[in-house]
């Protein structure tokens, strides 16, 4: 294999690496920009990889997959409205309880319904998203050097969920930056209580944004169970929410950023099981315990303020208790 | 916790709204148990048949209550100071790693020195690994919760690093250091309490378990009857107000955040040098999770810690015996518990003081 093609490969398992993170990134940019903190993106996505591999088993359909992951995450999504919006409650407190309840319920249930230590059956055929050709790839990489080949590679050839993660990043960008709604929903996140005198309903937008979190986080969880996997595996989240956590603080809560920070993150992952036992010259060989640990050291590092300063939307985390 | 506007007795608050709250987590477990098709009674009589139902049951039950102690109390103590401390995974792991070092490279020692400079090293690697998110925070402005959360996972790839490539047993298939020397592990309640006559069946309860009381007593005075206690709670009710009264909130951050990993490092000594007898990987297994709800639900007295780890501990050991009976409800069970009473007693409080509330007030008017 020419070193062209080594790094196509590795440029093809970053973006398959990366999609599940900018899901969850994108999630909890959506959720931190209104205000609301969200920890919970690690369970949501467990909780919509196993309802999508659920539904896309029972149905046969991965697009079926695809509507009931969405819908257990966004009911998670409410729930932790409901306690961080309408009762106040302490919203890392809520996070962490959905992330436990994710990890139990799935397995509790996927051990009674299937019986396989909490996995559900393999999925197959049409139960999968299926890898789409973009046109000409082919083509491209017959007549088109080195690019014809990144193209059919890297770009081409993804499942839908793919496409539709990357196709957020502008939707995204454009709603939170030219919109009215994404005006005041960023309003919301700084300053609820001038959103709250424009006469603009406070807990509205914030249950807005906690909607299409869920079903980002929904879109995330079952690309991992429908698209990448064939099937729901325990924990198979793996703690990709928290890393999705740590591109949010790394992006300063901004789209365009959080995929750059997310493709990074799935660099490094898909760099790792590269490495695995291979000698570097001068160097020996790397222990890939180092390189995952990377996202959570750097971000560590970007927090204390030691390379450059991350800013938080000023009322996230902070319920917002209307003046009498 | 945050103050809310609703007006209850102590004894409401201390009492009836953690009862509700956990009550209603049970409930919701029984519906989860309604829905993969067994009965909530059945199970429930099961549960509480294997974890008190035999003296063995009781022994194991008690095991567990140790750990949850510990991650119970390492919790409760954070939130003295407003502090919420979720990185006591990371801690114990760590405390592990310094416990496991400190047993295998002292091991000539006799026992008398070695066991409790044992538990001390522990002690000392959980407060490192609290101290240092707590430092990150007063001094950087760094937030607790995020860098422990990232903690909790450093810990992780750190102790999968050390005991494959490093501290691991040569030989051994799985990750885990070679066994400790006789005279480097707690002895267990039964071989302590024989020579005393009281035979006891033999479970993984061992002498953690006083050190776990002696915690919970050693915690309550400091916190309730001593000047750093004060100093900490003034600081978790009001930063400003302990600054004028010049308490330094940062220097109270990072003795809590140390104090905190401190106890979370006993779930290690209960796990490594009670138990296992040696350090394996992901020994952690979530109990310092499930800590978070024993500190809410014990409303982060020692007492209420006490009793809280006590009912966890009914429900892992019940989990087990029940899961054993009936293989469809799995142990997990107790983690959706777990879950749902972190929601309850923590994030939904102020749904259920209202209920309380509105209960009382019906109550006074019939």
């Amino acid at each position: 294999m020419d070193w062209l093609t080594t790094i196509a490969v590795i440029l093809d398992s970053t973006i398959r690496l990366s999609i599940p993170l900018l899901c969850a990134a994108l999630a909890g940019l959506w959720s931190e920009r209104s205000g609301v903190v969200d920890i919970g993106l690690e369970g949501k996505m467990l909780v919509a990889a196993f309802a999508s591999a659920v539904a896309a088993f029972v149905t046969g359909s991965a697009w079926a997959g695809l509507g009931a992951g969405i819908l257990a995450s966004v009911l998670l999504s409410l729930v932790h409205g409901f306690a961080a919006i309408t009762w106040r409650g302490n919203q890392i407190v809520s996070g962490v309880a959905i992330n436990m309840l994710a990890a139990g319920v799935t397995v509790v249930l996927g051990n009674a319904w299937y019986g396989q230590g909490g996995r559900t059956p393999p999925l197959e055929g049409a139960a999968r998203f299926g890898d789409l050709t973009l046109p000409f790839a082919g083509a491209m990489r017959e007549h088109v050097p080195v690019l014809g080949l990144l193209y059919d590679e890297v770009i081409s050839g993804h499942g839908a969920p793919v496409y539709l993660a990357i196709l957020a990043v502008p939707i995204t960008a454009f709603v939170l930056k030219r919109t009215r709604f994404g005006l005041r929903l960023r309003a919301v996140g700084e300053n609820p209580a001038a959103v709250d005198t424009a006469g603009i309903s406070v807990a509205g937008l914030r249950y807005g944004a906690v909607v299409i979190c869920g079903v980002l986080c929904g879109l995330g969880g079952t690309y991992l169970a429908v698209s990448q996997s064939a099937g729901f595996l325990p924990q198979m989240t793996a703690g990709k929410g928290f890393i999705a956590l740590a591109a949010v603080i790394f992006a300063n809560w901004r789209p365009w950023p959080a995929l750059g920070a997310c493709l990074l993150f799935g660099l490094l992952d898909a760099i790792a099981i590269r490495l695995q036992g291979v000698l570097l010259p001068g160097i020996g060989q790397v222990p890939v315990q180092a390189i995952q640990a990377l996202p959570y050291l750097l971000t560590v590092i970007l927090l204390a303020g030691f390379i450059g300063k991350a800013v938080p939307p000023k009322a996230s985390g902070l319920p917002y208790v209307k003046e009498r | 916790m945050s103050a809310t506007p609703i007006d209850l007795p102590r004894w409401a608050d201390a009492g009836l709204v953690p009862l509700v709250s956990v009550t209603a987590a049970l409930l919701v477990a029984g519906l989860v148990v309604l829905g993969i098709g067994e009965s909530p009674l059945e199970a429930t009589a099961l549960l509480l048949k294997g974890a008190l139902g035999s003296i063995e049951g009781l022994g194991f039950t008690l095991y567990y209550t140790t750990n949850f102690i510990f991650t119970g109390l390492a919790v409760a103590v954070a939130f003295h100071a407003g502090l919420f401390n979720i990185g006591g995974e990371g801690q114990a792991t760590i405390a592990g790693i310094f416990l496991a070092l400190a047993c295998l490279w002292l091991a000539p020692l006799p026992g008398i020195l070695l066991v409790p400079l044992a538990i001390l090293a522990g002690a000392a690697g959980g407060a490192l690994y609290g101290f240092i998110p707590g430092w990150l925070q007063a001094t950087r402005g760094s937030h607790v919760v995020i860098t422990t959360i990232m903690f909790n996972f450093l810990a992780a790839t750190l102790s999968v690093y050390l005991l494959v490539n490093v501290m691991g047993k040569p030989g051994s298939m799985q990750a885990e250091t070679p066994e400790f020397a006789g005279h480097a592990v707690l002895t267990p309640m039964h071989q302590l309490l024989a020579p005393l006559g009281i035979k006891l069946p033999a479970t993984p309860l061992n002498t953690a378990f006083l050190l776990a009381l002696a915690a919970l007593v050693a915690i309550w005075a400091l916190i309730y009857r001593s000047r750093l206690g004060y100093a900490i709670r003034t600081v978790g009710a009001n930063p400003r107000a302990a600054a004028y009264a010049g308490i330094s909130p940062a220097r109270m951050t990072m003795v809590a955040m140390a104090l905190s990993g401190a106890l979370a490092g006993g779930l290690a000594v209960n796990e490594a040098m009670g138990v296992q007898h040696r350090l394996l990987i992901d020994f952690t297994a979530g109990y310092g999770f499930v800590g978070i709800a024993v500190g809410l639900m014990g409303r982060g007295h020692p007492v209420g810690v006490a009793l809280s780890a006590f009912l966890f501990g009914v429900l892992y050991q019940g989990g087990a015996e029940l899961s054993f009976d009936k293989p469809t409800i799995t142990r997990d069970m107790v983690v959706v518990i777990g879950g749902v009473v972190i929601l309850f007693a923590g994030a939904l409080d102020g749904l259920f003081r209202k209920l309380v509330a509105n209960g009382l007030r019906l109550r006074r008017v019939a």
